[in-house]
């Protein structure tokens, strides 16, 4: 099932080409050329990574929730293989973007968890969607996995924000934000760029995925008719 | 609404008759609060500390047992499908569940409570005000398990499915029930009782009504 | 939605159902008048318990439509609901209430008359008043065959799915099927029934119809189907 035989194919793997290209460019400036940053020194570069992996995980998991939606109210399964990749590659990068936290915040605040909202929100959302992603594998029935999960993502996804306000206020005898923020000019330009790299680069993946699961779903929704008997065998049942 | 009526009979019939797993539910429970002391150590301020994050922890754990177990009746002889056909409202046949999923989580938080206080010294000035707690925040336990248990009981793997769905998403519920709990255990200089049990007010509002709406979707095929 | 004037109780038309990626039930289409009965058989797993299901919409056909009690399946779920009753292989009982009070529950959802007089009158149509206050997880296979029966009966409806009535009964159990069957021919009931009791479900309906391999394999007069399936 090569690129050169499935069009679809063709189109997603060059989204993640180009996604890849930018975040090489993008990363390039951020290490090596962009200035340091007055207080944390080279260690907010991770920022470059960080943040626009943030940006586009709330970004997948939304498209998830869109396609969940769409999919309860018009049944179109071609909705339920995007919801499908899309929640996948939103638990692939929230789980990145986890690491990436920990990785921050060790240098910076001497431990590998600082409890801040938004990545103690982002950790959740992980264990949410990957709970429906076993939920996916463990049923069988193609109706029933899309209609399931669609409605726990649905719940999944509302919760998001409640999740979020309740750490914060649960955490904020603690400490404010602790992931790295910026705004000026010569930080934009890499962080802008590898936003869209991983913007290209996530699109591309969902596309594929979601090309695997309709092709699978193909099958389960419409195997074979078997053929029509030229002699019907009746045999008679004993009577009971 | 007469549907309604309907299954808050049916529940309650189905409670009445097994009330003896619910007296095994409270068992488990109990014995989760004694081993969390025992995971801590005899250290009384610390467990006095902890009192109120042990008791909706023991109470967390105890419920995905009971949510399971209130499936099990309508699965058996597809007694829930039988109810469908008649036909009965999905929302109605739901908020039965819910409410009485609900009311025994009360139940059992409520009589978790006492032993909160023995094992952990823990103390209770507040006794009303603590049950409206343990009210609202089994709220938010119930209305998505009671979802969740529908789907997950068809499902293979079914015990680690339902905690593996429902913990993540009652994550504000438990750490909202565990600070207005501990507030009212330890005092509550700076007011923050409110702002908490708002947060479970909007939290089970959201997801009574969520829930009541994608029942249908889940249970028909 | 106005339910369809003419004369049909079921119009079904090229109906479909898979199970994973096994067809049950393929193409079947068949026409049944109101106030008939029609015989059900075929050999097991020839579909006709989906066939049924399908017709009382506990589940959904996968292609194919069909009209029952002049509703669509698809369209007018609760009201096809609302006209049909099924006595499945399910008992759809709850086991640890008695006999008494799956039929209250019933009949609360229904709003007909829940109280203990009424339907212990409807217990002892199927001989059943004597273990009225009985938790059903000490009945019999029988004894809940009779419950269900009770139960369907209670849902006084137009349409009347049957799977395998006289299964698990014993011969005074099958002439209480007998009777009822008469009752509601005599009521203008239309009835489905699926059975493996070739001749006795012959004298008792009006049409037949055999599946096979969830194809419809043969229809015609009742008398004439259990030489057909020989």
């Amino acid at each position: 099932m090569g690129a050169a035989r499935d069009p679809g194919a063709g189109r997603g793997y060059g989204f993640m080409m180009f996604g890849f290209l930018l975040l090489l460019v993008g990363s390039y400036i951020g290490l090596f050329r962009a200035p340091t940053e007055a207080f944390m020194g080279d260690v907010y570069r991770i920022m470059y990574v960080h943040v626009p992996t943030a940006w586009n995980t709330m970004l997948a998991f939304t498209f998830a929730f869109f396609c969940a939606l769409l999919f309860l109210f018009r049944g179109d399964f071609k909705w339920d293989s995007r919801h499908e990749a899309a929640v996948e590659v939103g638990v692939m990068l929230s789980g990145l973007l986890c690491m990436q936290g920990s990785l921050w915040a060790k240098p910076t605040w001497g431990v590998w968890w600082d409890w801040d909202p938004r990545l103690t929100t982002t950790a959740v959302m992980f264990f949410s969607f990957a709970g429906i992603l076993a939920l996916r594998r463990f049923v069988d029935d193609p109706v029933k996995r899309a209609t399931w999960s669609a409605a726990a993502t649905i719940v999944a996804y509302v919760d998001v924000p409640i999740v979020y306000f309740s750490v914060r206020w649960w955490n904020s005898l603690h400490q404010m934000q602790s992931s790295p923020e910026t705004v000026s000019a010569p930080f934009l330009i890499p962080l802008r760029t590898n936003a869209f790299g991983v913007l290209f680069l996530m699109t591309g993946l969902i596309m594929l995925r979601a090309r695997v699961a309709a092709l699978r779903l193909e099958q389960e929704l419409a195997p074979p008719l078997p053929p029509p008997h030229a002699a019907p065998s009746l045999q008679p049942e004993p009577a009971r | 609404m007469s549907d309604l009526l309907a299954a808050l009979h049916k529940e309650a019939l189905l409670q009445w008759r097994s009330r003896a797993q619910l007296l095994a539910v409270f068992v488990f429970g109990a014995t989760s609060l004694l081993l969390f002391s025992f995971a801590v150590g005899p250290h009384a301020e610390l467990l006095r500390e902890n009192a109120a994050g042990f008791l909706w922890l023991g109470l967390l754990l105890a419920s995905t047992l009971t949510l399971a177990e209130t499936y099990q009746a309508e699965m058996e002889q597809r007694a829930l499908e039988g109810l469908l056909l008649l036909p009965a409202s999905p929302p109605a046949l739901y908020y039965g569940k819910a409410l009485s999923n609900w009311f025994q989580l009360t139940l059992l938080g409520s009589g978790l409570v006492p032993l909160m206080v023995v094992l952990y010294d823990a103390n209770v000035p507040r006794p009303l005000a603590l049950f409206a707690v343990i009210a609202l925040g089994c709220a938010g336990l119930s209305a998505p398990g009671t979802l969740y248990a529908a789907m997950t009981h068809q499902a293979r793997s079914r015990q680690t499915l339902l905690p593996l769905l429902l913990f993540p998403l009652v994550v504000p519920v438990l750490i909202a029930s565990v600070k207005a709990t501990s507030l009212l255990m330890t005092g509550d200089p700076m007011g923050q009782l409110r702002p908490w049990m708002l947060l479970l007010a909007c939290f089970d509002a959201l997801h009574w009504s969520l829930c009541g709406l994608l029942f249908g979707r889940v249970v028909e095929d | 939605m106005t339910p369809d004037r003419n004369a049909s109780a079921v119009a079904a038309s090229g109906l479909c159902r898979r199970y994973g990626r096994r067809w049950a039930l393929v193409d079947v289409s068949f026409d049944l008048g109101a106030g008939s009965a029609l015989m059900i058989a075929g050999r097991n797993g020839s579909g006709k318990s989906t066939l049924l299901r399908l017709l009382a919409t506990a589940i959904r056909p996968d292609r194919g439509s069909a009209r029952v009690a002049g509703h669509d399946l698809r369209e007018d779920r609760d009201q096809v609901r609302r006209n049909v009753a099924l006595l499945s292989h399910h008992s759809y009982h709850y086991e640890a209430l008695s006999a008494l009070e799956n039929l209250q529950v019933a009949a609360r959802f229904l709003g007909k008359d829940a109280g203990r007089p009424a339907l212990l009158t409807l217990l002892e149509q199927v001989a059943l008043a004597d273990r009225a206050d009985d938790s059903v997880h000490t009945f019999s296979a029988g004894m809940r065959k009779r419950l269900a029966l009770a139960r369907t009966l209670l849902q006084d409806a137009r349409v009347v799915l049957l799977d395998e009535p006289y299964g698990e009964l014993d011969p005074p159990g099958f002439r209480m099927i007998d009777q009822l069957l008469d009752v509601l021919r005599k009521r203008g009931v239309s009835v489905l029934m699926a059975t493996h009791l070739l001749e006795r479900g012959a004298a008792m309906c009006d049409h037949g119809l055999v599946l096979d391999a969830g194809r419809l394999a043969w229809s015609g007069p009742a008398a004439e189907l259990p030489r057909a399936e020989a």
